[in-house]
């Protein structure tokens, strides 16, 4: 790898003779400034995943995506990202067949409506709307689950970033969230889940969902046999700041504090999620783990 | 995540519609092909029906050769794992067959046979020849009338009093919704889709999917009593009363949208009877569907006597009094603007009126040779407005001289904006016009191709602005196009930018939001008539008028409407917030104040004409235009 990039970025192999300069730790003034976000020109996003079987499931039935692309070309500038996390469930060996379709389908269907026309030069901007378009991908998504999976279903959440605006599909309960800077994470989904369903209702309390007998049942999902819409949002990007995207073997397991300080602290998104992925599996590691950290710059 | 569960749902569909989903050609769990017999009896026909357990189809029943007897038949595929497994669940299938045979109410379809062969076992029973409440929902233009759902749900209640009196057990019907119950031809109900798929979803933990929204909570407990069948009979009669699908919302959450919100022709009675059907804890709700059955009959007689007697309108529409009213010579259909205790305002008179904000004392008027409909602005003491003379003028805020005025060639009815000392502003000429507020010189207009008479907004360096033709145009301070986005029909009201995000509405009858960078539609929502009002956000709400006379409020975030106010006419002009209140105008006469989060009236103002002007607040005074000549000025 260290060659690799030696390959790339050094045009010839200078003698560096090692010159004897004492180097210390620098204080936390000095990281500050060494650290501090340098203004990006064109604005433009980072990503990192993390995925882990867990400790304790024999097969992995979370599937994870992500893409992001820029074209700058003087006149404009677009930022693109798709990235999405889909847990799938099913006893007949479906869960997983139906986290990957969903994906899939979820990804080809809006890669084809609303990223190839963006680059088309000689294409016109689609008649329906963002989310519309993702919406019907969704739908898409679903039919062929009920077909390839019967029996099988997957969450799924999905954003689409253009511009400055992420737009947030979500069916189930893998969640999304913000991670600003200075220390805030704020939850954007809503679990289609019925303990969240019952502690919305006052019925039970936060700490008795997270030992609730159902608290594994979803009332949304794709795949099931009953129609369903997807929430579907639209927020204004954090700049600086994260978005992240996540199944339950994450969240479940370790909690918002703990995620944001992952999340602040490591060197890159990539490095985040790993660490995001170790937490989850210090806890035992019960469920599959996915995450996609995007960080806009 | 482990492993799933379907759930009781979306077994049933016996009816000639409700075909929802494609089986392809890949598809592990196959159909019967039409011509195939059963038996050696039934003649397989056509799907009519497909569900997680297997599909319905109907077949001709060949023991009777010379006429055409048709049947349902019912498939339910063995899912089990192991012999073992398969065994029990084919036994529990026949057990409930012998049980659905011995039924005799005319609101439950004859059994005539069932078999199991291979992983299959089928259920023969009485072709229904109807459509189930859940198609004859939707096709229903407006409302199903209160008479009709009451007469269906006394019907239910009775065949539930049948199955709940069943000798030694009673029988729970567990699934009951729309789409299963059946309205035949001679317009009684049959429930379809017994319990019976049951058997086949045992033995499975861990998650669970596609909980409908007619069940009640108790069944995650796996309870499954009478009480369960009278919420589920509740959840009916509310999707039937509302059109409101309980399965998009989240479960348990009748009590958040009450029926008379969505349907105010519902009877008091009724809503009543519904909400105890639907309450949480099964010990509030009816105990037996016999006493449903007299709560919905004692309403209904209730009703029928009720419905002889209006219940008069108490509420009387002059709720305030105006601060002050000012009279000009013609209608005042454009809106008008607050500075520093003056308000400035045209009108058809062709006057630009200057008035006292506290009295409404007249201070002066500067006169066109047209009339006026834009919103003045007023910028380094000078007051801007264009006029149908095709002019724009600069006007002291103070005396009302004239500094200086420059002539388009077409009527100017988009209202200027002023920023960095260059005024801009759109013309019936196709052009959108920059210029110099001190030299007056042009600095650059940009062709449009038609008519632009919405008001420029200005962003980050960037305008926004529709025209006549449907386009939308985004530019910079030099004129230079940054992108485009073409609406179907003319872009007549003014864009609101928030948040990176344009919104805009068009005559195509939508609200358009666009990410303000790239021109993205993001979202739109259709309105039931186009519409040329100027949105208006507060925190994540966003406000807009209709000429289908609805004042609307929208999440901005999922553009699903959070409610809708319906006034007397056209909603032209454009909402305006202030602190928990929208004000609005209506071409019924009337300036309307609505609470903000729940569309509820706070008052309103009633005056002589059509009001298309937009208010404006400045020290809790709102302040309006009306087609009755007159500008007013209330408290807010």
């Amino acid at each position: 790898m260290v060659n690799y990039f030696k390959k790339w970025f050094s045009k010839k192999e200078p003698e560096i003779k090692p010159v004897a300069i004492k180097t210390a730790p620098l204080d936390a003034a000095e990281l500050e400034s060494v650290t501090a976000p340098i203004p990006m020109n064109p604005p433009q996003l980072v990503v990192g995943t993390g995925q882990s079987i867990g400790l304790q499931r024999d097969h992995n039935e979370d599937t994870l995506y992500a893409v992001s692309a820029i074209l700058a070309d003087g006149a404009n500038e677009t930022q693109f990202g798709l990235f999405m996390v889909a847990d799938g469930m099913g006893g007949y060996e479906y869960g997983e067949v139906a986290s990957s379709i969903a994906a899939r389908a979820t990804t080809q269907y809006i890669l084809s409506k609303v990223y190839l026309p963006h680059v088309n030069p000689e294409g016109d901007a689609p008649q329906e709307s963002l989310q519309e378009i993702i919406e019907t991908g969704i739908m898409k998504a679903q039919q062929l689950v009920r077909a390839r999976a019967p029996g099988g279903g997957t969450t799924l959440t999905a954003a689409v970033l253009i511009g400055d605006q992420v737009t947030i599909a979500h069916v189930g309960d893998s969640r999304a969230y913000f991670v600003h800077p200075g220390g805030r994470i704020e939850l954007l989904t809503q679990d289609h889940s019925l303990v969240h369903r019952l502690v919305e209702l006052g019925q039970i309390t936060e700490e008795e969902a997270l030992i609730h007998p159902n608290r594994n049942v979803l009332y949304r999902a794709l795949g099931q046999p009953e129609p369903f819409k997807p929430d579907i949002q639209t927020f204004e990007m954090p700049h600086p700041g994260f978005l992240m995207i996540c199944s339950d073997g994450l969240w479940g397991t370790v909690d918002d504090a703990k995620m944001m300080r992952i999340v602040s602290d490591a060197k890159n998104p990539s490095e985040a999620c790993s660490k995001l992925v170790e937490a989850a599996n210090e806890t035992g590691g019960p469920d599959n783990i996915s995450v996609v950290l995007v960080e806009y710059l | 995540m482990p492993t799933i569960s379907v759930s009781n749902s979306g077994w049933g569909l016996l009816d000639t519609q409700g075909i929802t989903q494609n089986f392809s050609k890949s598809d592990p769990v196959k159909q019967l092909a039409p011509g195939v017999v059963l038996v050696g009896r039934y003649l397989i026909q056509d799907v009519i029906g497909v569900g997680g357990m297997g599909s319905v189809y109907r077949a001709r029943d060949m023991h009777f050769p010379n006429v055409v007897k048709l049947v349902a038949v019912k498939e339910m595929i063995n899912q089990g794992r192991d012999q073992v497994v398969r065994q029990t669940i084919i036994q529990n299938f026949e057990r409930e067959a012998n049980i659905l045979v011995t039924l005799n109410h005319f609101s439950i379809p004859k059994i005539f046979d069932y078999f199991s062969h291979d992983e299959r076992s089928y259920l023969v029973l009485e072709y229904v020849h109807g459509k189930d409440l859940e198609a004859i929902l939707s096709e229903t233009q407006g409302m199903l009338a209160e008479d009709q759902v009451i007469g269906w749900a006394i019907e239910i209640c009775d065949v539930l009093e049948y199955l709940h009196g069943h000798k030694p057990e009673p029988i729970i019907f567990r699934d009951m919704k729309p789409s299963n119950i059946m309205i035949n031809h001679q317009s009684h109900v049959v429930l379809v889709d017994f319990g019976i798929a049951k058997a086949f979803q045992t033995g499975q933990k861990g998650t669970m999917i596609g909980t409908e929204g007619y069940s009640p909570p108790e069944q995650y407990r796996g309870d499954a009593t009478q009480r369960a069948d009278i919420y589920s009979l509740g959840a009916t009669i509310h999707h039937l009363l509302t059109k409101r699908d309980p399965r998009l919302e989240p479960p348990f959450s009748f009590g958040e949208r009450p029926i008379r919100q969505l349907n105010p022709a519902v009877s008091a009675e009724l809503e009543a009877v519904v909400q105890t059907a639907l309450q949480y804890n099964p010990e509030e709700r009816f105990p037996t569907a016999t006493e449903f059955k007299n709560a919905l009959l004692a309403a209904a007689k209730k009703t029928g006597a009720l419905d002889r007697i209006k219940v008069p309108n108490v509420s009387s529409d002059q709720m305030i009094k105006p601060v002050w009213v000012f009279r000009c010579e013609d209608e005042v259909r454009g809106s008008p603007t607050y500075d520093l205790g003056m308000i400035f305002v045209g009108s058809y008179d062709n006057n630009l009126y200057g008035l006292d904000a506290v009295q409404g004392e007249f201070r002066w008027k500067y006169p066109t040779d047209g009339g006026i409909v834009t919103k003045p602005f007023v910028s380094n003491e000078l007051v801007f407005a264009g006029s149908e003379d095709g002019r724009i003028y600069a006007v002291s805020t103070k005396t009302g001289r004239l500094a200086w005025s420059h002539q388009v060639e077409k009527p100017i009815r988009s209202s200027p904006r002023v920023a960095d000392g260059l005024v801009y502003f759109g013309a019936d000429d196709g052009y959108l016009h920059s210029l110099n507020i001190i030299s007056t010189r042009r600095e650059f207009r940009f062709d449009a191709g038609v008519a632009v008479r919405s008001s420029p907004a200005m962003s980050n360096e960037f305008i926004y602005f529709g025209n006549e033709d449907g386009d939308f145009f985004c530019i910079d301070y030099h004129g230079q196009l940054k992108w485009r986005f073409r609406a179907k029909r003319a872009i007549t009201g003014t864009a609101l930018v928030v948040a990176g995000v344009v919104y805009f509405t068009s005559l195509d009858g939508s609200v358009y939001a666009l990410d303000a960078k790239s021109g993205w539609v993001l979202w739109r929502f259709r309105m039931l008539k186009g519409s040329i009002s100027t949105p208006c956000r507060v925190e994540s709400f966003v406000f807009v008028g209709s000429a289908d006379g609805y004042i609307y409020c929208l999440d901005a975030n999922t553009a699903k409407e959070i409610w809708r106010y319906e006034t007397g006419h056209q909603v032209s002009g454009s909402p305006v917030v202030h602190n928990d209140t929208v004000y609005c105008g209506s071409a019924d006469g009337k300036m309307y104040a609505l609470d903000y989060k729940t569309g509820r009236v706070r008052w309103k103002f009633v005056t002589g004409g059509p009001i298309t002007s937009t208010p404006v607040i400045a020290n809790d005074v709102v302040y309006f235009g009306s087609s009755d000549h007159m500008v007013y000025a209330l408290m807010a």
